[in-house]
């Protein structure tokens, strides 16, 4: 399947990616509206240092721990995809506790969301992707396991 | 075609059950229930309380679940004896089911501590169950005062549930503070300043010597007067089935990687077993809801004529009190790093070139770095750890590791 791949030696660390997340998923066709002034909580952050630095967003794991370890049953995998149900989320964390990626922070309300390759909401690919300046955030096909 | 046996129907026979489908599509399962909802997680009752979850959203599973998996669930029943040598397990009305592979999944049941005048007390709780939790919401209104012994995770998160919809809660626990299972002594206070800031009243290094109706006598001389009484003091695995059938049995059943008893064709999982804990290296029970369902998904992998290891297993919590979240993982030996900030702590202990365990209160950003740490047994000299004890941080790991990390399909 198609997921999210970086490629560390060009991102620029601009963290476009993370106000392109961030705004799709308000709602709102106003990039202005949605963001400006806002806290905001994108489900894709910009990690590094001086030397290198790269987004990291959920890897959609074949064994995901952290589907296995929700205490609400909020967290599934539907279609290779994990997504969360923030009716069922109860904000516990323990997602949080378990991904070995560090890729999951909850919202603003403590209720989790995570990247769901913007195929939950009206972006046909993920906005990270599409506004990435220096192709560093890809979406392809790679290797699978086997 | 194999016959499934699952006795139980909590996480860890849902773990079962997916693990026994992944392998094998046939065979037919048989689940025995005791309790009459299906199957949901434990850990939400609280929540239930709290009004932040209702009970359309306790079920574990959809609807379908069972029907789609070709379960059969007897509700209500018990299991009373597992005979290994037919290869039957005998339930509560004489019936028989048989197994070609069973699995014990009967969770704990809580300890009551023999109390003296226990019996007077008229409006009593455990807090384990949903239907404890709603017979607790029935008992309870804004007039009621509410005791609840043991200050532990239960107890505690039950105090939550039900805070702002009482007039009072005491909860008292022989502990000299509280979540004494998981925190440490400053990190139990930061937790106890949270929680008397709510308004609950704690008595710790203290227990009840005897009831006398809605009076509880303190060992420390105090009378505290209630109206509903919870009793949180811990839980015992439910190991009995096997030990009758002559499986080997510690505080838990004893289970190897592969969650096979000692019993031929007999598996456990959940918080009934007592299996390896990669931070102590050494079995324990992990009375813990992840470990409940990965051990059973490698118990039903296993039961179908699969082969799943589950070797990873460690005690672990993520819990929040009031907006204060504290995480946990591992055991708590060897040297401590420690960063302080406003409101937060981070403890990192380190053994023998390994992380082994943390705590962290008020600062919880991608834990799971150092969960991962401890349950892969990651050489610390093989990552940047000055980098990781500041922030948990793939930054960290070398170049290599950060490409298949982020640049594979994992």
């Amino acid at each position: 399947m198609k997921r999210v791949y970086v490629n560390e030696q060009w991102c620029l660390a601009c963290h476009l990616c993370e106000y392109n997340c961030a705004f799709a998923n308000s709602g709102l066709d106003d990039m202005v509206l949605a963001l400006k002034g806002k806290p905001i909580f994108p489900r894709i952050h910009v990690e590094g240092d001086e030397r290198i630095s790269y987004a990291v967003s959920c890897r959609h794991c074949d064994d995901p721990l952290c589907v296995k370890s929700c205490i609400a049953g909020a967290l599934s995998k539907v279609d290779g995809i994990i997504r969360v149900d923030r009716e069922r989320c109860v904000g516990c964390l323990t997602c949080v506790l378990v991904c070995p990626y560090g890729a999951l922070a909850p919202a603003g309300d403590g209720i989790m969301q995570k990247c769901e390759l913007c195929l939950e909401n009206a972006c046909d690919e993920p906005a990270c992707v599409a506004g990435c300046p220096n192709r560093a955030i890809v979406y392809e096909e790679r290797g699978e396991r086997a | 075609m194999k016959r499934y046996t699952i006795i139980g129907n909590g996480v860890a026979a849902i773990g079962c059950i997916e693990g026994i489908r992944g392998v094998d599509a046939q065979g037919p399962i048989t689940v025995v229930s005791h309790e009459r909802h299906p199957a949901y997680c434990r850990p939400l009752i609280s929540y239930l309380l709290e009004g932040r979850a209702d009970l359309g959203h306790m079920p574990y599973r959809d609807g379908a679940f069972y029907e789609r998996m070709g379960c059969e669930v007897l509700s209500g029943r018990d299991a009373v004896g597992i005979d290994p040598a037919a290869r039957e397990v005998e339930l509560d009305d004489g019936s028989r089911v048989s197994f070609d592979a069973l699995c014990v999944a009967t969770g704990s049941s809580p300890f009551v501590p023999p109390f003296a005048g226990l019996a007077t007390v008229a409006s009593q709780h455990a807090f384990m169950t949903l239907d404890d939790a709603l017979g607790l919401d029935a008992a309870i209104d804004a007039t009621s005062r509410v005791l609840i012994v043991g200050a532990g995770l239960i107890g505690l998160k039950c105090a939550e549930g039900i805070c702002g919809r009482v007039a009072s809660i005491t909860v008292c626990d022989l502990a000299d503070r509280v979540l004494s299972s998981i925190l440490d002594a400053e990190c139990a206070a930061l937790m106890q300043a949270r929680l008397e800031e709510q308004g609950i009243r704690l008595m710790l290094g203290d227990s009840v010597d005897r009831f006398e109706g809605g009076l509880a006598h303190m060992k420390g001389g105090e009378d505290v007067a209630f109206d509903v009484l919870v009793l949180a003091v811990g839980v015992r695995a439910n190991t009995a089935l096997v030990s009758q059938a002559g499986g080997e049995v510690d505080r838990g059943i004893i289970v190897d990687n592969h969650m096979r008893t000692s019993i031929p064709g007999v598996f456990a999982a959940g918080d009934c077993a007592q299996g390896y804990d990669v931070s102590l290296g050494a079995k324990r029970v992990l009375a813990i809801m992840p470990n409940a369902y990965m051990q059973g998904h490698a118990a039903g992998v296993c039961m179908a004529g699969g082969d799943e290891v589950f070797d990873t297993g460690i005690p672990m919590n993520s819990i929040g009190f009031f907006g204060l979240h504290a995480m946990t993982a591992g055991t708590y030996e060897g040297a401590c790093y420690e960063e302080r900030g406003e409101g937060s702590i981070k403890r990192l202990f380190t053994e023998d070139g390994l992380l082994k365990g943390f705590i962290l209160i008020g600062c919880d950003e991608r834990a799971g770095i150092y969960t991962s740490l401890i349950r892969e047994r990651t050489p610390l000299d093989s990552i940047d750890f000055e980098a990781l004890k500041k922030a948990a941080t793939t930054t960290a790991f070398s170049a290599e590791r950060r490409a298949q990390m982020f640049g594979e399909a994992v």
